[in-house]
């Protein structure tokens, strides 16, 4: 590994990943752009970042489910099936990942789970299939394993005769979890595994997901709801525009000293505990990105340096940062700071 | 009769999908003039279908809903078009909510066109798209085009074409970023600033209702608790 992350291996290494769409008439669009970033066993990244800005594509290229017209590069390397082995998301074929990767080595929580659910099945239907599949469970065993799968996702069990159109999103929600928990993968990609959740359920539902880290499981949890990143991330990688822009433990993210990259200030000042106020403007498309920096046009700080991509020194990508050691003026005393 | 009837009043509406098991009990709520509530309450316990109800878009077993103080005669195409206009509705889901053929120029110009102001809406279009900030750029793209956050705010735009009296938002920026919640709420509230508007605010995110509206109301409170929920192991 070229970075200093010695120690044991991490779980996930994802190096200089970029995703590219061909479109029609030779047009491209940059979903992801060299993003880099570790998952280590037993715990949870936090990726957020505003809606379109690439955090699904991730998840998708992570799990080889990308269509296509999609050129990747770059390097995804999940630790095992055996100790010191490796295998490169990016590069396994179709027959690998389908027999051994997604919902053994990798769990997926989906972000639509409406769409992602057979709509001619019934909950329990979904549920004894994979617990069957990726257990090998029959019978009475199957019954029970099937009710204890979806106890464990907070699914109620008078529901699970119920069809997909007879369930409430955050019903519904549950169900997709419950299925991506069955085959206890090593690794779960959540993505968006909250929205249309209300407040309570969210929690359950993170903290359930942090349950399974505090386990040793590696999770990377793709998400806009600030509120449950800061709950159970213990690191956040915010990305924009394709990129990752700050990568930082998540205590100091969300507390003192706060994050450093303008875009990452803007976007928890418009938490509504926080400022409410929007970062001005929207994101650029990803097909026709600006020259340089691809926040300078929303950026107060930018300046004619901004006409160059900066790159991600240390935990920022930001020609000018805010500064680390001074949180902006709001007397905290940041976290370790020399005093 | 009070000289200034409320916008919006439900009452004792009771509705659902099952005649047998109604999901709202006798349900009564009242949004007046220029008003902002916020309707509270866990996933499942029925705000959405209220919401629907109050949109004349979902009819109610029992109960009435006042508009400015008239009886509601109809639901869905039977509302009678002065009283279903008087309401626009943005919903959760923006990708459900829009129709995949149209451009968003034409998605947010639908309800001038459905109203025969064909005229206005080759005028307004780009205004209302304006107004949600979405720029020119966008507007000849079609859903799968656009993020949910474009999409959304084309959703609002339309739900604004009509300038109803009362705005219902079902859970209008549950789906969206921080960032574009804030953003779509400062429309909602600088479109109501200018006409006064009522708006109905349903969801499930306290902090925000309660950062957003002049007063928030729990969903139980406001209706007889649904007979007998099975006793499940977590409910």
């Amino acid at each position: 590994m070229s970075q200093g992350t010695d120690a044991p291996e991490p779980l996930l290494s994802v190096r200089d990943l970029s995703v590219r769409f061909g479109m029609r008439g030779g047009r491209e669009i940059a979903a992801v752009t060299d993003v880099s970033l570790e998952v280590a066993h037993g715990e949870c990244l936090a990726l957020v970042g505003e809606s379109g800005c690439g955090k699904s594509v991730l998840a998708s290229a992570l799990l080889g489910l990308l269509p296509g017209n999609a050129r990747v590069g770059g390097s995804a390397l999940l630790s095992g099936p055996r100790p010191g082995e490796t295998t490169d998301l990016l590069a396994a074929d179709e027959a690998t990942l389908a027999r051994t990767v997604r919902g053994r080595r990798v769990g997926l929580v989906p972000q639509s789970p409406a769409a992602h659910l057979t709509p001619v099945r019934t909950v329990r239907s979904h549920l004894a299939e994979t617990v069957r599949e990726l257990t090998g469970a029959k019978g009475r065993a199957l019954a029970t394993a099937t009710a204890a799968a979806a106890r464990r996702a907070a699914f109620p069990a008078d529901h699970l005769d119920r069809y997909p159109h007879q369930l409430s999103g955050g019903l519904a929600q549950r169900a997709a979890t419950a299925l991506a928990l069955v085959g206890e993968a090593p690794l779960l990609l959540a993505d968006e595994p909250t929205t249309g959740l209300d407040r309570d359920l969210v929690e359950r539902t993170v903290d359930e997901l942090r349950g399974h880290a505090d386990a040793g499981r590696g999770l990377l949890i793709i998400t806009h709801d600030l509120a449950a990143a800061e709950r159970i991330a213990d690191r956040v990688a915010v990305m924009y525009a394709g990129r990752v822009v700050e990568l930082a433990e998540g205590r100091g993210f969300f507390g003192a000293p706060g994050p450093r990259h303008p875009y990452a200030r803007g976007l928890l000042d418009a938490l509504p505990e926080r400022a409410f106020r929007p970062i001005p403007g929207m994101p650029p498309e990803l097909g026709d990105l600006p020259a340089g920096c691809a926040f300078a046009p929303r950026c107060a700080r930018a300046d004619a340096t901004c006409a160059t991509v900066p790159a991600l020194s240390g935990t920022v990508a930001c020609h000018h940062p805010v500064p680390a050691p001074e949180p902006a003026g709001h007397g905290l005393r940041p976290e370790g700071s020399r005093t | 009769m009070t000289p200034n009837p409320p916008a919006l009043e439900l009452r004792a509406v009771t509705a659902g999908y099952d005649r047998s098991a109604p999901v709202v009990r006798e349900a009564s709520l009242t949004v007046a003039g220029g008003e902002a509530v916020g309707l509270l309450g866990p996933s499942g316990c029925g705000k959405s279908t209220l919401a629907k109800v109050a949109a004349l878009l979902h009819r109610p077993y029992a109960g009435t809903v006042h508009l400015g103080g008239v009886q509601a005669r109809g639901w869905r195409h039977r509302a009678p078009r002065a009283q279903r206009t008087a309401v626009g509705v943005v919903f959760q889901q923006p990708r459900l909510a829009a129709d995949p053929r149209l451009t968003l120029a034409a998605l947010i110009a639908e309800p001038l066109r459905a109203t025969g102001r064909k005229t206005e809406a080759l005028t307004r279009t780009g205004e209302l798209a304006g107004s949600v900030g979405l720029g020119t750029d966008l507007l000849g793209r079609r859903p799968h085009e656009v993020s949910d956050g474009q999409l959304q705010r084309a959703c609002l735009a339309r739900a604004l074409a009509l300038r109803p009296r009362v705005l219902v938002c079902d859970e209008m920026t549950a789906m969206l970023d921080a960032s574009t919640t804030a953003a779509l709420v400062a429309v909602v509230e600088e479109y109501r600033e200018l006409t006064g508007a009522a708006l109905l605010a349903v969801g499930h995110d306290r902090t925000l209702l309660e950062r957003w509206c002049d007063r928030t109301v729990d969903m139980p409170g406001i209706a007889l608790p649904a007979r007998a929920p099975a006793p499940g192991p977590n409910r």
